[in-house]
């Protein structure tokens, strides 16, 4: 009376999931997931702009005055967002070559992947070494920064500079350990399906990880 | 048969473990995962039960001397306060309704295998789990639990000299938040996921059961809120630990300068309110979605108004976020922005009611079975009702600000929020037992912890409402020193009392629970003639919940007294050959 179907004539969820399923899912969960990551630093920019706003009162004179004092950001967080943005880009040739393997019958309804020649793990690598060069110039920053004076408790700006920069480099070593099992199942044998999936889902975090890190940056010296 | 096996451990993500440790403490299953949220949640509400009965006997006898506690200072009174709300909202209240029947049975009521991240969902419970453990651990670092009640206002929650639970106790308290947070968004991630990528064939939204939509939104709510109040939380650490000034203004404690300046409590106030009141809804939103079920199956009738039902939620979901000011009336907000907060709450009415009267029309002309499943969803429609009536009272700033500081706003939120969608977990602790565990509650027991429940608790938070009316302030460990509040101590004599009462009938609950896991009748697996798919599969379910079948959709959840039909009732996947409503 009830109806059923088996697993062998129906693919739709019992199978294991066609690379398609696998792909559209994990795409999927990413983007709920950046949405949970964009309310923390809605969060962090809201407070940001009300803080900036904030008198507090001065004990000495008993009036009320704004404390807030633009930070002098160092040229190297500039140089830092190019490094980045250019691994967003070695990323992206990263997961379009990876679906090289796939056949194209597979593929060709996902876009803005294409059958090409595989050099994947040659772009993961440089990827993985300009995301740690971020880093790496992200730390040097936060150095110039306390060499000139400016700790996290030193003036409300400065707390909201190392905030942010902090928990961007946080999330981006995130993408930094993603890129390590990207280039791990590219390396590893394993189902072709497997790598792309974890290659792709990789290279959309690290793209919005760059993006994150350009409306920061945006943040930072437009609201000041 | 070779090809049924293969079926069935290709239709899983992974296979069914063996070992004791991957089966029942690592699980990648659902299910498993499930009834570790809902055993979570259970420990923690007997904790968070324990610690309001210390309250109560301080209230009115304040100088007893209590085990483990002794005698109650303010500032212990204070810590156990803030430790109750803490661990009731956190790990109960988010984590049963949705951790626990959520995981269990959203994947089965849609005709999934499992979640779509089985890994993140474990990690989800253990993070959960790490959190409980930070909070609890509080009690026992020096200078015990945290003074500042589950809402952690600064500069309170934000200076360690500024009370003795104010320094190690709480920074555990931040931490353990800031984890559940993480716990929850990964949790959020799957729900969604999982509802809009696995439902079987045709399994349309529309087709979904109350009780998945209930869960969707509130994994939209918790993805939507919880990150809000983890970037509180990151604030609030660095004011504790790094000296930087979010939310703590040029303060002095004890006559000597705090070393802050410049930041602002309200900031903290509408960042936290902005998760805070949401957080009401991902409290009570699965359990109208569980209510809107068993109504229809107890009554043996459609749901009223599916659709309504489903924009309803939407819609209260929605204008959860829209509403966060009409906690902070007293602080002082431009009376222009506090009418448009006022406005908008009184809005949230209008769903709200109209999720009532559906309730009311489905009930209406239907042949009721007072099971006890039912009996919970009825206690809860009225626990609904009797505590949301107070809802626009709150609402207008002026009545606000005389009620805001008084038992009138414990009166209310307990009733609506609290017990209200503890009876939605007892309501689908009953309904769905016998498909967990295989076997039938004892009906008897049931009913009297469901009277117990229920007159208990009017009796304990009625009588709030007119303590607060007659001017009783909350956060006051004691009324012996203020003439008209010391009037008022029969009235408190009373309510403590009445917890006694209560608190003593929800050990017939956990007696029953235990005592009808081992003896309890043998259950079918349709025990309650219902039509959604989880009642379609054994019982228990099978590891990959449908035996490496795949469930096909032709009809809505709600098929009952259909006409013509051999039976009253047409399982969601049966072919339609009758018409329908």
């Amino acid at each position: 009376m009830t109806n059923f179907s088996s697993a062998a004539d129906d693919s739709s969820n019992y199978d294991l999931p066609q690379f398609e399923t696998r792909l559209r899912r994990a795409r999927l969960g990413l983007g709920v997931g950046v949405v949970g990551i964009v309310m923390v630093f809605v969060s962090f920019a809201s407070a940001y702009v009300v803080r900036q706003g904030l008198p507090t009162l001065d004990p000495r004179t008993n009036t009320l005055v704004h404390d807030w004092f633009p930070l002098p950001l160092p040229w190297l967080l500039f140089f830092n967002t190019g490094v980045l943005l250019i691994s967003s880009l070695t990323m992206e040739l990263a997961r379009r070559e990876v679906a090289r393997n796939i056949p194209p019958a597979r593929v060709v309804s996902i876009p803005a992947v294409s059958a090409v020649q595989e050099r994947t793990i040659f772009w993961l690598a440089f990827t993985l070494l300009l995301g740690l060069a971020f880093l790496r110039g992200q730390w040097v920053v936060w150095r110039e920064l306390a060499a000139s004076g400016f700790y996290v408790a030193t003036f409300p700006s400065s707390s909201f500079v190392y905030l942010l920069t902090g928990m961007h480099g946080l999330h981006l070593l995130g993408g930094v350990l993603a890129l390590l099992v990207a280039a791990s199942a590219s390396l590893l044998p394993g189902p072709v399906e497997s790598r792309v999936v974890v290659v792709d889902v990789t290279g959309w975090y690290w793209h919005f990880m760059a993006l994150l890190w350009v409306c920061i940056l945006c943040l930072l010296t437009l609201v000041r | 048969m070779a090809t049924g096996e293969f079926a069935a451990h290709e239709a899983h993500a992974h296979a069914a473990p063996q070992g004791f440790i991957r089966k029942w403490v690592f699980s990648l299953d659902h299910k498993v995962i499930g009834l570790q949220y809902y055993f979570l949640a259970l420990t923690a509400v007997f904790v968070g039960m324990f610690l309001s009965l210390l309250m109560r006997i301080h209230l009115i006898w304040p100088g007893m001397s209590l085990p483990f506690f002794g005698e109650i200072k303010p500032e212990v009174y204070l810590s156990l306060l803030t430790m109750h709300g803490t661990i009731m909202v956190f790990f109960v209240l988010t984590t049963a309704p949705q951790g626990g029947f959520g995981n269990y049975f959203l994947p089965i009521q849609i005709g999934a295998a499992d979640m779509a991240f089985p890994v993140i969902n474990m990690l989800s419970f253990w993070v959960t789990f790490l959190a409980y453990i930070v909070m609890l651990s509080a009690f026992f670092v020096t200078g015990g639990a945290p003074l500042h009640g589950w809402t952690g206002y600064p500069p309170l929650s934000a200076l360690p000299s500024a009370g003795p639970g104010q320094g190690l106790g709480a920074d555990l308290w931040v931490i353990s938040i800031a984890l559940f947070c993480i716990g929850a968004l990964m949790s959020a991630l799957n729900f969604i996921t999982t509802t809009l990528d696995m439902r079987a064939r045709g399994m349309s939204l529309m087709r979904m059961p109350l009780t998945c939509w209930a869960w969707f939104i509130t994994a939209i709510l918790g993805l939507l809120a919880f990150g809000v109040l983890l970037a509180a939380g990151i604030l609030l650490l660095l004011d504790r630990n790094a000296g930087t000034s979010f939310f703590v203004p040029l303060v002095t404690v004890n006559g000597q300068l705090a070393g802050h300046k410049g930041g602002s409590p309200l900031l903290w106030q509408h960042l936290f309110w902005f998760f805070g009141h949401p957080e009401v809804y991902i409290a009570i939103l699965p359990a109208m979605g569980l209510c809107s079920q068993l109504v229809s199956v107890f009554s043996r009738k459609p749901i009223f108004g599916y659709r309504a039902m489903v924009y309803a939620m939407l819609s209260i979901g929605l204008m959860g976020f829209m509403v966060w000011g009409h906690h902070m009336f007293m602080s002082g907000m431009s009376p222009y922005s506090a009418f448009a907060f006022s406005v908008m709450t009184m809005a949230i009415g209008v769903p709200s009611a109209i999720k009532t009267f559906n309730w009311l029309g489905t009930l209406w002309g239907g042949r009721i079975r007072f099971s006890s499943p039912m009996l919970f969803a009825l206690g809860f429609v009225s626990l609904f009702v009797s505590g949301g009536i107070s809802g626009p009272f709150l609402a207008q700033p002026t009545l606000d600000i005389y009620l805001h500081e008084t038992y009138f706003v414990i009166g209310h939120f307990h009733l609506i929020m609290g017990v209200a969608s503890i009876f939605g977990i007892f309501a689908a602790t009953y309904y769905w037992f016998p498909k967990m565990f295989g076997r039938m509650m004892n009906e008897s027991l049931a009913r009297w912890h469901f009277w117990f429940s229920l007159v208990g608790t009017y009796c304990i938070f009625m009588p709030m409402h007119y303590y607060g009316m007659a001017a009783g302030l909350r956060r006051y460990s004691q009324s012996t020193e203020v003439a008209y509040i010391h009037n008022l101590l029969p009235l408190q004599k009373f309510i403590t009392f009445a917890a006694f009462i209560t608190i003593a009938g929800q050990f017939i609950f956990l007696f029953n629970l235990f005592w009808s896991m081992k003896f309890g009748k043998k259950a079918s697996d349709n025990p309650w003639e219902a039509t959604t798919l989880e009642w379609t599969t054994a019982t228990p379910p099978p590891h990959d919940n449908f035996a490496g079948r795949t469930p096909v959709i032709n009809n809505g959840p709600y098929e009952y007294g259909v006409p013509g039909a051999p039976r009253d009732y047409v399982m969601q996947t049966e072919p339609l050959t009758v018409a329908t409503h």
